[in-house]
């Protein structure tokens, strides 16, 4: 028997009972087309992970207080800061750190933050990511000034009420017009709006177009205080400096601070490869998650195919029996099943590529799904592979029919 | 009861060798207490070009010797030879080739593929053969013209009467061109315009010179056999020609 024949009689088969075989197709389609979709969502989660964290760049570091006043507290943080001054980072430990003329050091920007009100005229926004930073933030972070302009060094001496704010933000205080040159109210403060933020992709729980940027002389102020700053960003000269970079950081506020004990610092220093490991890997756990979750329906469908593939057996045991009589082999009879099972699943396979496909072209809960391009042929092969697993116990139990037993059946 | 010996039985076989060759044949199923013997001690000479009807009532084993000659179940003991192969000796894949090139089966129920268009009934046997595509389609149309239905080649066996349905299988039994043609009860489910048309289709087939075993138990289908065996508790206990060549002698 040829190729083509086995094919064709497989293809009667499956033709035979059309509603079963459309029903259980249905189950590797779900199957396949789970597999593939929900990967290509795990991979495109990960590159957009990744992406917004290569675009922070990979020339930076960043230094965060292990002291519970790092997170951008009220006025208790100040109360911390005269106690245990010594072992805080604050601005005055940043400008140290930036005038110790250490030599893979490009610039260091203190952020302090906080959450406040924000308002116009009109409306208000409630719970407003607030940043208080030096000029040199926009240099070394993502955000980037679209229109009008960063504050001035000038602006974070005189402690001036001016601020830069997310896009988001912008419309949602100012929806008719330009925000630029506007007055915002920041819990009561009026503050002039000098500039507005890019339009940013998001990369975690927190909306960074929904943000306000001015002087970190003018937050701690007015609001958070002169304790620890929340975080520090280190900008290398380079990013092969990095590491050294990382060094010269660690001792040097090891010696700002009076550490002694290496093994205790009050700070963490992290550069953005290790972030960028971490992202990776976190999302490759998600991958395998979504995966593995997906690989389930495909049992189920597949263990779908062997029950389809028993009762077909049983259904035509009178046919096998015919055949035998008529010459047919045990292989011969194996292989008719084995590419009934096969051809099903593989049909199934296909119509869940393409249901794949499509459905990876919608956005999914926030991420674009990126199709990898292996899952395709790996989810194909599978689909057939799991037809011809599924379909031997019950292509075997047709083959090993005794011809006059199987003549008897009805 | 006469004692039969196999030289009273094999008249025929004197001048040709035979085409089966059946030797102390004994069938039981189960074991001990509740063994059947199902045949108990066969032994048969039949001649090629022969048209043998083999009669005996329900029970009596005719069954089982049809599965016997037909390859389909193995003896307990003894020794059939068909065509020169010891069909004991012969593995399951031999039993296999032995049924497609050796044996064409006519049955009581037709045992047509259902969905399947008659044409690709018919080419069934010449597949499992490896016969190539162009010469099946030629051979089972040339077997379908034999028994009168090349037009209905394209219908499926729903479609067709039981007498056409017969007609098929016919030709799907001669398509490989076999050397015994063996049709078990093959009018039992037909009506006697389809069962003449059948039994016509099988006296050509006769005096072209095929070897036809026929089982039946009607006389009438018997009479039309050149030699009429009889068989009861799983003995033959008559061997005598037909009356159709009885009546073609005088």
């Amino acid at each position: 028997m040829s190729f083509f024949e086995i094919l064709r009689s497989a293809m009667r088969g499956v033709t035979a009972n059309k509603l079963r075989s459309v029903l259980t197709l249905l189950g590797v389609m779900i199957g396949v087309g789970s597999v593939i979709l929900l990967l290509a969502v795990g991979n495109g989660s990960a590159q957009t992970v990744q992406n917004a964290i290569t675009t922070l760049g990979t020339n930076t570091l960043t230094v965060r207080s292990n002291t519970g006043g790092g997170g951008g507290g009220g006025g208790t943080t100040a109360t911390a800061a005269s106690t245990s001054s010594v072992k805080t980072i604050t601005t005055k430990v940043s400008d140290q750190l930036a005038d110790a003329g250490l030599g893979h050091v490009k610039a260091v920007v203190p952020q302090v933050s906080t959450s406040l009100t924000i308002s116009s005229t009109t409306t208000s926004s409630d719970s407003v990511s607030v940043i208080g930073t030096t000029a040199g933030y926009f240099d070394v972070s993502t955000a980037k000034v679209a229109s009008g302009s960063a504050f001035t060094a000038a602006d974070v001496t005189t402690s001036a009420k001016v601020a830069v704010i997310g896009s988001t933000l912008a419309t949602t205080l100012y929806p008719t017009g330009s925000a630029l040159g506007k007055s915002v109210s920041v819990d009561g403060t009026p503050f002039t709006v000098v500039g507005i933020l890019a339009t940013q992709s998001a990369a975690g729980f927190t909306d960074p177009n929904t943000v306000l940027v001015a002087p970190i002389t003018r937050i701690q102020k007015s609001y958070t205080g002169y304790g620890a700053v929340s975080t520090l960003t280190v900008e290398a000269k380079s990013s092969e400096a990095v590491t050294a970079a990382q060094g010269e950081v660690t001792v040097m506020l090891n010696q700002l601070l009076g550490v002694t004990d290496t093994s205790d610092e009050p700070f963490t220093v992290t550069n953005q490869s290790s972030l960028l490991a971490t992202a990776a890997a976190s999302a490759t756990s998600f991958t395998v998650l979504l995966g593995a979750v997906a690989a389930i329906s495909l049992l189920v469908g597949g263990i779908g195919v062997t029950n389809v593939m028993l009762v077909t057996v049983t259904e035509r045991t009178r046919e096998i029996g015919i055949r035998k009589a008529l010459g047919a082999t045990r292989g011969a009879i194996l292989g008719q099943f084995l590419a009934e099972a096969a051809t099903l699943t593989l049909l199934g396979g296909v119509l869940g590529v393409i249901a794949a496909l499509i459905g990876a072209r919608f956005e999914i809960n926030g991420t674009q799904p990126v199709v990898l391009g292996y899952s395709i042929p790996l989810a194909l092969g599978v689909s057939v592979a799991i037809g011809v697993f599924f379909g031997v116990y019950p292509a075997g139990r047709a083959a090993a029919m005794r011809p006059i037993q199987a003549l008897r059946a009805i | 009861m006469a004692t039969i010996t196999k030289a009273t039985l094999a008249p025929a076989a004197v001048a040709a060798a035979p085409v089966l060759r059946l030797a102390g044949i004994h069938q039981v199923y189960g074991e001990g207490e509740a063994a059947v013997h199902a045949l108990r001690g066969i032994d048969l000479d039949v001649a090629a070009g022969d048209y043998v009807a083999i009669m005996g009532p329900s029970g009596s084993g005719k069954s089982t010797l049809m599965n016997l000659l037909g390859c389909l179940d193995i003896a307990s003991s003894g020794t059939y030879e068909l065509a020169g192969h010891d069909v004991r000796s012969l593995t399951e894949n031999e039993l296999a080739r032995v049924r497609n090139q050796e044996i064409g089966f006519v049955f009581q129920s037709f045992n047509l593929v259902p969905r399947m268009t008659a044409l690709a009934n018919v080419e069934l046997p010449l597949i499992y053969g490896g016969a190539k595509r162009a010469e099946r389609r030629d051979r089972a149309l040339e077997a379908l013209d034999m028994v009168g239905l090349a037009n209905r080649a394209d219908h499926q066996p729903q479609q067709l009467s039981g007498g056409q349905q017969q007609r098929v299988a016919i030709a799907r039994a001669l398509v490989t061109s076999p050397t015994l043609v063996l049709a078990d009860e093959p009018t039992g489910n037909l009506d006697s315009e389809s069962t003449e048309e059948i039994l016509s289709i099988l006296d050509s087939l006769a005096s072209a010179g095929r070897t036809i075993v026929i089982i039946t138990h009607e006389e009438n289908v018997a009479d039309r056999a050149h030699r009429v065996l009889t068989i009861s508790d799983g003995l033959l206990t008559g061997d005598r020609t037909g009356k159709a060549v009885k009546g073609r002698v005088k």
